[in-house]
């Protein structure tokens, strides 16, 4: 399909390589794993393959700390639960203001069920207060999910150092790692994450595959029970072809690991530069010299998001929005909020996402266009004047109730 | 993405009499920042008729804000404020051919502008009188402060009674957690605990044995028992004939050529079905459909 696909934080298009090594396992190696017959032992020794090829990328101690799963969200869920029922004693859970709501809506849910969470707050860039992490930590504490990097700003939290002080503490530390896996090196067996989430679509594999990571040792309780699969840690046949594909994209990933922190960081600050530097009152959003090479948000004061990428849209240009009305919610991005960026800004970012499929010529023609989308949609604005924002524009434009 | 009909993208792509406007005599402020949503319209009003010579709008919001606010200046343009005032968010959806029920409140939205306008313009006071919570019933559109101000005014304590007073959940019922979350903190705001099982389990009916007049009764009431939903969106329904196992109705004011139609109806018949103790089939008449087509020229 034509056009400028630069909403890679949200999916990412399959490698043709990881389709191509995906294909046989629909058809002539269609085996149940763990069958005894020769149809089966070979797509066994496929996932051990696969299995070893996400070990090299996060740079696991062992193959047997890889559990695969469905998704994201299903690693999210399976990790913070094991840690309350293999601590059922532990009536805390800390995490951040600013995690995907993978963990906050299962935190949300927990605190309903008698768990206090912890919600670490964020100021205006994004980042974190350890002292505030380090007071909070104690043995009443089950489990901390903290992100690597955020979906919406890509801005990293310290979560090397987060799970150093959780370990100290004897607090099981996990990590939702969906937008970092792929972007930036990961070494897990010098660290002291218990825990870790990958999502095989955010690094150009099928959606529906995910992992989980497990460092050996670390008590767990499965979300689900049945089979032995995944040491009986993850029940349910395998999804043998998605498995071999996450492997061969992680296999990519770790080949393109340099183009991404230099090809993909250079394309990436040359939009931002060059939309700031053409567009008044707009502002790049989060910890901005702390974050993921192939990440800007862009907040467009005074206009609102939905329409900002309608416009792109009409241009072949795919990005995102914090806006409320792209989730058909009332608030804008609890992200954008919580690092205290007005309503009026909020409504208006703008994530620009890259991959290392991205080209010079995509980002130009993004610079070209964008400034003038702005421009079309602040003419409407009421918060605009004939060349620029109105004198106060609070106060010339403050619409009955709120 | 939204599903967003072509009026609506036209509307969005070129809106009409965007910008301001140069001597306007009545503008609206309405709209919420927190919710992205906001508008300024601008009316130029001739005082010796009061007709509205022209509109413009201004707006902080998504693209079908943009859109609603568009229609709404072309559909009020030569209209009298009497009349304008009439325009209901509807006929703003309707000129669209329709929005996603997510975005009725740009819509809305531009109701109220236009209240907002009027009144500025009369010299009034407009306030608003609505409250918008998170969406909950998709089905319906449906939000959190409705159904909480319901379950409180009427004492609910069931989502099946949520569903007969407010409709949410009466569609796909994906919602009734939410339902439920709601029922339980107004129910523990009156000291009550909420239980999924203290729900009296409809009746088993007395089938068959229903006399035609005592079947037609019945009928009748359960028809009854949901006619306040409907007024109150400003609609009716009139038992027509029944033949057999076929219920012909009529539907009325609103609720005639509603989208919601299909599912308000499948609703009705549900409920029938349920105090009739049998099945029965509720079709709207064709006299009904014939009067319908005859008010839409």
């Amino acid at each position: 399909m034509d056009g400028i696909y630069l909403d890679n934080n949200a999916t990412t298009r399959v490698d043709d390589a990881v389709v191509a090594a995906m294909l046989p396992y629909f058809t002539e190696q269609f085996g149940n794993p763990s069958s005894m017959h020769s149809f089966g032992n070979k797509v066994g020794l496929a996932i051990k393959k696969a299995r070893l090829q996400v070990q090299e990328l996060i740079g696991a101690e062992h193959d047997s700390e890889i559990i695969f799963t469905s998704c994201g969200t299903e690693s999210d869920s399976t990790a913070i639960l094991s840690a309350t029922k293999a601590n059922p004693d532990k009536k805390e859970i800390i995490t951040t203001s600013i995690e995907h709501p993978a963990v906050l809506a299962l935190c949300a849910h927990l605190e309903k069920e008698g768990y206090k969470v912890h919600t670490l707050k964020v100021d205006e860039r994004g980042r974190l207060d350890l002292d505030a992490y380090a007071k909070l930590l104690s043995d009443r504490v089950a489990v901390v999910s903290v992100m690597w990097a955020n979906n919406e700003t890509g801005s990293f939290f310290p979560v090397l150092e987060m799970a150093e002080m959780a370990h100290a503490a004897g607090v099981l530390f996990h990590t939702d790692a969906v937008q970092a896996v792929g972007k930036v090196p990961i070494d897990l067996k010098t660290s002291k994450i218990d825990m870790l989430s990958l999502s095989g679509h955010k690094l150009h594999a099928p959606k529906g595959i995910g992992v989980l990571y497990l460092k050996r040792g670390v008590r767990f309780r499965p979300l689900l029970r049945g089979g032995h699969q995944e040491r009986g840690r993850r029940a349910g046949t395998e999804n043998t072809a998605s498995i071999v594909g996450l492997g061969m994209a992680c296999e990519l990933a770790q080949a393109a690991m340099h183009h991404e922190n230099t090809e993909v960081r250079r394309l990436r600050d040359k939009l931002e530069a060059g939309i700031l530097a053409k567009v008044p009152r707009a502002f790049a959003t989060g910890d901005v010299t702390n974050r993921l090479p192939n990440t800007s948000n862009i907040a467009f004061e005074f206009i609102e998001g939905e329409a900002i990428l309608l416009l792109l849209n009409k241009f072949g240009i795919a990005a995102s929005s914090g806006s409320a009305c792209t989730s058909g919610s009332l608030e804008p991005s609890h992200v954008m909020r919580a690092m205290g960026i007005p309503y009026t800004a909020a409504h208006g970012t703008t994530r620009f996402s890259l991959s290392r499929y991205t080209t010079e010529a995509e980002i130009d023609r993004v610079i070209e266009v964008t400034p003038e989308i702005i421009a079309q949609l602040r003419k409407m604005s009421p918060y605009w004047g004939e060349t620029g924002p109105a004198t106060e524009p609070e106060k010339a434009f403050a619409p009955v109730y709120a | 993405m939204w599903d967003y009909t072509d009026k609506v993208k036209d509307h969005f792509f070129s809106p009409r009499n965007a910008g301001a406007l140069d001597n306007a005599n009545a503008v609206g402020d309405v709209g919420s920042l927190n919710c992205g949503d906001a508008l300024r319209l601008m009316l130029k009003v001739d005082p010796d008729t009061e007709t509205i010579q022209d509109a413009s709008f201004q707006t902080f919001g998504c693209g079908s804000a943009i859109a609603s606010s568009s229609a709404l200046t072309e559909i009020i343009k030569g209209m009298t404020l009497d009349a304008a005032l009439k325009v209901s968010n509807q006929d703003i959806a309707d000129y669209l051919d329709g929005l996603p029920p997510e975005k009725m409140h740009c819509s809305v939205m531009g109701r109220e502008a236009l209240h907002a306008a009027v009144a500025n313009y009369r010299g009034d006071v407009w306030s608003d009188d609505h409250e918008e919570g998170a969406l909950i019933c998709k089905c319906f559109a449906i939000d959190a402060v409705l159904i909480e101000d319901t379950v409180r005014a009427n004492n609910l304590s069931s989502v099946e009674d949520v569903i007969n007073y407010t409709k949410a959940g009466g569609g796909c019922s994906s919602c009734h957690e939410g339902i439920e979350e709601i029922l339980v903190k107004v129910m523990a705001e009156r000291g009550e605990t909420f239980s999924p099982h203290t729900v009296a389990v409809p009746e088993e009916a007395k089938p068959g044995k229903l006399t035609n007049l005592q079947r037609i009764k019945r009928i009748e009431m359960v028809l009854d028992a949901v006619r306040p939903q409907l007024q109150r969106d400003h609609g009716d329904i009139e038992l027509v004939d029944v033949d057999g196992k076929t219920i012909y109705v009529n539907m009325t004011g609103a609720c005639a050529g509603c989208q919601m139609e299909a599912l308000t109806l499948q609703g009705i018949q549900q409920k029938l079905m349920e105090d009739l103790g049998e099945f029965v089939k509720i079709v709207p008449s064709r006299a009904g459909s014939l009067s319908r087509a005859a008010s839409h020229p």
